[in-house]
């Protein structure tokens, strides 16, 4: 039974294998030599790809765009709390939201030139980058999330005797807690985006260095190589993140869903 | 003695237009005393439910002084825990720490936390199901958690609101028994809002009948033998005949207007 239900999964699979095939066979046979270049078949990608993991050079870059993605994350999270004061009261929300609305706007990739100019070539510069693509999705789902609590949650809390800040901890974060880790999800996802982006034009190493770098010496095989692992780390974090959840938040129907 | 003191209370919603105000509560006056069942009765839109939330401290009277146990009610507070009809429990807490989360808020020793919790989730029947979630529950076995859960508090009125009217027919005759059995286990003070008038009669020792909108109090029945009502006997029929009659002079008022 389980074999068989393996077999039907491996059925999802028929149309990217003829497409791998085409292409295989499409830069063996069809293409000319310099065309070929510009499009190794896939055994040419997967061997460059175990070149660049046997000479370490693949996980160093991963280790530093990670690193980066994880600092600035950690900045970032200054909106959980942000959000929840701006979601909870009222005078908050009228100060600070002009500036948010503003700002949110001006894609991350927008700031490169100015904070090339501020933190120079390199980290800061780049944490920067990934730190406003995720700030504002994790900002505006947490003011969302506690905007929308279900208003008897609170009520009840009130009646057993929560006041203020209790009603704060004990109910609002909590119940606001699913969408939050949603906006982390998006937030993580915009960021890493924004890291390659950051990356291409302003440091030393990492993921979206590495596919640059590999331009100019025309390893078309190292660029996709470099493009597929941006793809796959960006679907594991987010793949991690939302089992994780589901793990820790069983009762989110949200997560469930 | 009296639990709770209701002196002349009226409730006014104010609108943007001054002519579309809401009077919801006209000069309300009512008097419960300790360890009684009180029901409010009438219409939806009578302003029964205003009379509650302001009787919790969720909303406050535009007139009037509401006491309870003495004390001017101006904020809701774990004296006056109410039951809702969606339950409000949290979704992320276990049956047993929703039952404890008001107990949890008055610092009292954990070993008496568990031993009160214990003690209420046995009383409404579910000393069975203390470690599973809301959501894996059924409804009536939820609306037990928050009867349980209001119970913990100790409160010196207990408020409810319309707390089985979302279930089944069954599970609400099956509750209405439950909560007659809790109630002689653990006599309480009680106000009950409610639409249904057999619900009033064999819950309350007092039903108080509300007008339409604007709410006041048209009558307040004794019924002649509290919570042991039998159905299709002559003093059960003659009260509901009465309530009947009082309830439907209010229907056909509405429809002239």
């Amino acid at each position: 039974m389980t074999s068989l239900s393996w077999l039907l999964n491996l059925r999802r699979l028929i149309l990217l294998a003829v497409l791998l095939s085409c292409w295989e066979f499409a830069s063996r046979f069809i293409l000319d030599k310099t065309q070929a270049t510009l499009l190794p078949p896939p055994t040419g990608v997967l061997a460059g790809a175990v070149e660049l993991a046997v000479s370490g050079e693949l996980w160093k870059h991963i280790r530093d765009s990670l690193r980066r993605e994880f600092i600035a994350f950690c900045y970032a999270s200054v909106a959980i709390p942000l959000g929840v004061m701006m979601g909870c009261f009222k005078w908050i929300n009228e100060q600070v939201d002009p500036i948010i609305e503003i700002l949110r706007p001006i894609p991350p990739i927008a700031w490169i030139p100015l904070s090339i100019l501020w933190f120079g070539v390199g980290n800061t510069q780049n944490q920067f980058i990934i730190f406003l693509g995720i700030f504002f999705p994790i900002l505006l789902n947490t003011i969302d999330a506690v905007k929308n609590v279900e208003p008897n949650l609170i009520r009840a809390a009130r009646c057993l005797g929560a006041t203020g800040w209790n009603v704060i901890t004990r109910v609002i974060l909590r119940a606001a807690l699913p969408q939050i880790v949603t906006g982390i999800r998006i937030g993580l996802g915009v960021g890493w985006m924004a890291l390659v982006a950051a990356e291409l034009v302003g440091a030393n190493s990492g993921l979206g260095f590495l596919i640059n770098d590999a331009r100019t010496v025309l390893r078309t095989d190292f660029i996709l190589d470099g493009m597929l692992s941006i793809g796959i780390i960006g679907l594991t974090i987010d793949r991690v993140i939302r089992y994780s959840a589901k793990k820790l938040m069983p009762w989110s129907r949200a997560l469930n869903a | 003695m009296s639990a709770l003191k209701v002196e002349n209370v009226s409730k006014i919603f104010p609108a943007a237009n001054k002519s579309a105000a809401v009077q919801a509560l006209q000069n309300v006056s009512l008097d419960v005393n300790t360890n009684e069942f009180v029901s409010i009765l009438g219409h939806s839109g009578c302003g029964k439910t205003t009379l509650l939330n302001l009787i919790a401290g969720f909303e406050k009277p535009s007139s009037g002084r509401i006491e309870c146990a003495g004390k001017e009610v101006k904020e809701p507070g774990a004296e006056r825990a109410m039951v809702f009809q969606d339950y409000a429990l949290f979704p992320w807490l276990t049956v047993r720490d929703n039952i404890a989360f008001g107990l949890n808020l008055k610092k009292m020793d954990s070993g008496l936390i568990n031993q009160k919790v214990e003690h209420f989730a046995n009383l409404v029947g579910l000393g069975a199901f203390v470690e599973s979630y809301p959501h894996q529950l059924s409804g009536g076995m939820r609306q037990r958690v928050s009867i349980a859960r209001a119970l913990a508090v100790d409160p010196t009125v207990l408020l409810m609101d319309e707390p089985f009217a979302a279930l089944d027919a069954q599970n609400r005759a099956m509750m209405q028994q439950e909560m007659i059995r809790i109630l002689a286990e653990e006599s309480k003070t009680v106000v009950l809002v409610t639409h249904s008038i057999e619900e009033s009669i064999n819950l309350s020792d007092v039903i108080i009948v509300m007008t339409r909108r604007p709410g006041r109090v048209k009558e307040i029945i004794r019924v002649p033998e509290p919570r042991r009502m039998v159905e299709d006997t002559p003093s059960y029929l003659e009260v509901r005949k009465k309530i009947r009659d009082l309830i439907s002079d209010e229907h056909d008022l509405s429809d002239i207007a």
